[in-house]
This record gives C-alpha cells, sequence and structure tokens, in this order.
C-alpha cells in the first residue's frame, strides 16, 4: 500500500501549494519550517486516502467477519496468507514461489509482447496514418479485429504454438497492438500542414521527414496508443495465464481458487492492482520526459 | 522585355470542389527585380496567400509560370525561403536546432560542421536572438518566435524571402519593432522580398512598390504603387512626409472607395 501512496504524492503536491505557503509562514522558518512543511503536505495529501482506505478495510472486515462469509475478512486474510506475505521473494519448486516471482514472470511475458506490439504498431500506425490507400485498405480490419476481445485470440494462438508461453505473449501482442496502431494513425494524420510546409520548403527526404518531423509530432498521440495498450496487456495477461499455467500471477489465483485459498487471492489482486497502476504511471512518465515541448508550440 | 529576376506570368488559379469551380487567382502577372522589397495588399479572402504559396511551390497555379532567376518554378525550395503567419517553428527543437534544420539541409555539401555552427549564431544574432538559442519555441515570446522564423528563413540564404503577413500575430509595438528590424535587415543583405500583409501602413513604411489585388474570387493586380521614399526609413519622421501621407491615401482609396470588402462574397 505504501509504494502507492508514495506514487501518488508528487501529482498531488502543486494543488495544495498556496495553502502550504501560508501555513509556513506562521510557523518557524528554516529547516525546522521546511521540514513541518513538508510534514503538512504529506498529510494533506495522503490523509484522505487513508482514511477511505480505513473505511474500505472497517467495512469489509464487518461484512466478512461472521463465521459463514464466503469470502475471508482482512483479519483473516492476513493471517492464513502472512506466509505469502512475508515472504514474496521466496524459491520454492515449479509453481511454488514467492508472489514477487510470478509478477516478475507475468512481467516478462507483458514486456516481450508489448515490445512487439510497440514496435509494429507505431510501424502500422504510420502506414495507415501515412497513406489514404494503405488506410482504406487496412482500418476496415484493424476496426473489426480490435473489437475480438483478447483470450478470444488464446485458443488460435496455441493451436498455432503448440506451446503457452508463446501463445500467451501472442495474446498481450495482439491486445496492445490496436490502441497503439491507431492513436499512431491519428498522430500522423493530424500533423499540423504548416510542418509539412517547412518540411517542403527545406526538402526534407522521406526519412528526414520520419525522423525529425512525423514522430517528434505525433509523439503525444504514440504514447497515449502505448499507455493504453500496456494497460491491457496487463489486463490481458492475466487472464491468458489462468488458462495456460506455469509460473505467474495468473495462474496463481486460478491454483489459489483451485485449492480454495481465498485470501491468496486477495492478497494476489493486491498485487495485480499495484503492479499495473505502476505500469501506467511509468508509461505516463516516460510519455512526458519523451514529448516534453511537443504538445504546445 | 527585360529579364526580370522574379516573374509571375499570367497566373491563374482555380480550386475544384464538389463540382463547382471557384477561382481564386486571374491572370495574375507582376515582375520584381533584385533586391526589391514587394508588398502584395489586399482583403482577406483575395487570394493574396495563395498567391505566395504559388511562387513558394506550395501550391500549384493552374495555368501561367512563375520564373525566378531563370528557372520555372514548380516545387518548394530553399531559395524560396517562407517565414509563416504563425511562425511554424518545430516545438520539439530548440531555438537554436530550428535554424540549424535549416542550416544543415541547406549547406548540408558547401560548409563544415564549424561553419554551419557559425552561420547559425549569426542569423540568430542578426535578429537578436542569439541570446535565446537553447530555448524552446514555447519558452519565448510571439515576437521572438517570428524573429526566429525570419532567422530560419534568412539561414537558407534564398533568392527570393516570401514573408506570408508575417507580424499578422503581433501586437502593435512588437510589430512596429519587428518592421524596423526587417528593415534593416533588408539594407544589409539587400534580399529580394515578397510580403502578403493587411496593414497598409506596414506596406507603405516597408516597400518598394505595393501590389493591390482587387477582391476575390478572380482576383487580380489592381494596381502597383510605387513608393518612392527614401531609405533608411523611419518611421516617427515619416508620419508628417507628404510622400509617405500620398501613397498611404492611395492605398486606402483602392482598399476602401474602389475595392470596398464585399461582406456577400464571403
Amino acid at each position: 500500500m505504501s509504494v502507492t501512496n508514495l506514487k501518488l504524492k508528487p501529482q498531488a503536491t502543486p494543488q495544495t501549494s498556496a495553502q502550504v505557503i501560508a501555513l509556513g509562514q506562521t510557523a518557524s522558518r528554516g529547516i525546522d519550517g521546511r521540514l513541518s512543511r513538508f510534514v503538512t503536505q504529506t498529510v494533506t495529501n495522503l490523509l484522505p486516502l487513508l482514511v477511505t482506505l480505513t473505511f474500505f478495510t472497517l467495512a469489509w472486515q464487518l461484512i466478512c467477519s461472521s463465521p459463514e462469509s464466503s469470502l475471508p475478512a482482512p483479519s483473516r486474510v492476513l493471517e492464513e496468507s502472512w506466509e505469502l506475505i512475508a515472504h514474496p521473494f521466496y524459491i520454492g519448486q515449479g509453481v511454488d514461489q514467492g508472489l514477487f516471482w510470478h509478477v516478475f514472470a507475468s512481467l516478462q511475458r507483458v514486456a516481450l509482447g508489448y515490445a512487439m506490439a510497440a514496435a509494429v504498431g507505431v510501424a502500422l500506425g504510420t502506414l495507415v496514418g501515412q497513406s489514404a490507400l494503405a488506410m482504406r485498405g487496412l482500418d476496415p480490419i484493424f476496426q473489426v479485429l480490435r473489437t475480438v476481445p483478447p483470450l478470444a485470440w488464446l485458443p488460435l494462438s496455441l493451436a498455432a504454438f503448440q506451446d503457452g508461453t508463446p501463445s500467451a505473449i501472442f495474446v498481450i501482442f495482439i491486445t496492445a497492438i490496436w490502441p497503439i496502431i491507431i492513436n499512431t494513425a491519428v498522430g500522423i494524420r493530424n500533423i499540423p500542414q504548416d510542418y509539412q510546409n517547412v518540411a517542403k520548403v527545406l526538402r526534407l527526404n522521406g526519412f528526414e521527414y520520419f525522423g525529425k518531423i512525423m514522430l517528434p509530432a505525433a509523439a503525444p498521440y504514440i504514447f497515449t496508443g502505448l499507455r493504453i495498450g500496456i494497460g491491457l496487456s496487463w489486463l490481458a495477461i492475466v487472464a491468458a495465464e489462468m488458462l495456460i499455467g506455469g509460473v505467474g500471477i495468473g495462474f496463481f489465483i486460478w491454483d489459489a481458487w483451485n485449492s480454495s485459498l481465498i485470501s491468496d487471492i486477495i492478497v494476489a489482486l493486491i498485487y495485480v492492482g499495484i503492479v499495473g497502476f505502476l505500469l501506467d504511471r511509468l508509461m505516463a512518465l516516460v510519455g512526458r520526459a519523451v514529448t516534453r515541448g511537443t504538445a504546445n508550440a | 522585355m527585360t529579364k526580370s529576376y522574379l516573374s509571375l506570368e499570367l497566373l491563374d488559379k482555380s480550386f475544384e470542389r464538389g463540382g463547382t469551380r471557384t477561382e481564386v487567382l486571374k491572370q495574375v502577372s507582376l515582375t520584381v527585380d533584385k533586391g526589391e522589397f514587394i508588398s502584395i495588399i489586399g482583403h482577406s479572402g483575395c487570394g493574396k496567400s495563395t498567391l505566395l504559396n504559388i511562387v513558394g511551390g506550395l501550391t500549384q497555379a493552374t495555368t501561367g509560370v512563375v520564373l525566378l532567376d531563370g528557372k520555372v518554378v514548380d516545387e518548394p525550395g530553399p531559395d524560396r525561403a517562407v517565414v509563416f503567419q504563425n511562425h511554424s517553428l518545430l516545438p520539439w527543437l530548440t531555438v537554436y536546432e530550428n535554424v540549424r534544420l535549416a542550416v544543415d539541409k541547406v549547406f548540408s555539401r558547401t560548409r563544415n560542421k564549424q561553419e554551419r555552427h557559425e552561420w547559425t549564431m549569426r542569423n540568430l544574432e542578426l535578429v537578436q536572438m542569439a541570446h535565446a538559442a537553447e530555448k524552446h519555441p514555447s519558452e519565448v515570446s510571439g515576437g521572438m518566435k517570428q524573429r526566429v522564423g525570419i532567422a530560419r528563413a534568412l539561414a537558407m540564404e534564398p533568392k527570393v524571402l516570401l514573408l506570408d503577413e508575417p507580424f499578422g500575430a503581433l501586437d502593435a509595438l512588437t510589430r512596429a519593432h519587428l518592421q524596423d528590424q526587417v528593415m534593416q535587415i533588408h539594407a544589409t543583405l539587400g534580399n529580394t522580398v515578397l510580403m502578403i500583409t493587411h496593414d497598409v501602413d506596414e506596406a507603405v513604411l516597408l516597400s518598394d512598390r505595393i501590389v493591390m489585388m482587387t477582391n476575390g474570387p478572380s482576383a487580380r493586380v489592381g494596381e502597383i504603387l510605387d513608393v518612392p521614399l527614401a531609405r533608411p526609413r523611419r518611421r516617427i519622421e515619416l508620419a508628417s512626409d507628404r510622400t509617405y501621407l500620398t501613397c498611404r491615401e492611395s492605398v486606402l482609396k483602392f482598399l476602401y472607395a474602389r475595392h470596398r470588402f464585399v461582406e456577400a462574397a464571403e
């Protein structure tokens, strides 16, 4: 939980800064003042979250505390899954691994499938955005294929690859690629006429135009696609792994269900949520770093 | 017929959309001598930007031809550098990189790296933007952006500099300052300049000749006015100068008495 809290902080800071300065003036100055300002800032940012978290945990505890409840209360989760929570880096036999290793295995699959989706997606998106002919030929196909649910691809890819891991990677690839293609194409199509005119006056060749104008101009759109793509990949991997088995957070959840370890499922879900959140933040951060200054002229 | 540096010969331009044909320009002819500063003035919608784009090679004329230094213009190129109305700097590049991109492209073979760097800085100094070389366009004011746009165009050493309402988006004080700078640069480098404007004072102050366009559709060159004012020109002295006022009056008369902008035409 503390990881999420830390991550939220920088975002919320600007909103409260005005208030904090006013408080700081009345407080003592120097290191002392800075420290107290930091504390007030942290408290104002985190307090609402802590309150809601406490409220939800209490409510959950109350609702699930009766002995015949089908789901465990938080106290029971802690009690039953303490081994799991306390030893994320545990290394055992086969699928008996610490949660970190399960998440790590899932992340590896996502990294591979997503990287391929990003490369192919940006290339195809550029093609469709650049050429009206390619647009007419490919876009209808993309529009249909992107509505196919990720898991519907799994049987087909199992038949093609005859193996679980490549199939899961393919599912990630096919899930993440559509928003990347579509957003890239929109970004390329929306390159302002001005920039195209500049390129024409300078007589940039195709290669220079791609690197100097097209990619930077479309970068904000591309990163929107990449960010949606990473979210979808993480959604898909958990589902895909439930079916293919092996080490991975998805199969861990499925395995826990088969062994009626409901508390373990809850712990795993918290992991899945936090990792998904971190992936999204990571892409947003990379996007902001790369597209710095491109959005506004 | 004397051979002029830049000549526009019987340019016609019409657009076709949904079966209807709109004639924008009709039989526009103009000859420009080397080093001349020409303004093209007219009401909005009269096709003056289209005319500039044809000279720039960004738009093709339906019929007619543009000759520059004895060669036919049929595609864009750095010998006709354009300063766009909204500066068109690439926001992901710094001020320096924006100019350097043009310098690298135009002088890739003729100058080495060091020379290209110096030439980039020279042009930034010319528009007094060297101090902001490492800033991004979003970090400098509108007037500064336009100055960088001018530096980029000048750095290409164009045969003719095309200015498309370069000061239109600026406030009056910044505009005056930039007009002075452009006059200064024109005096120093002796460029041939073709400028689109809708500002009568700007046209009279800067130009050797003012080309007045009739209203569109089918706009044509209505009249060409010589501005026989000695250079260097100073705006304060000119404010009460007889010749200046006469020129100004005849442009105003053309625009508001004889070719009043007809709302229905829009």
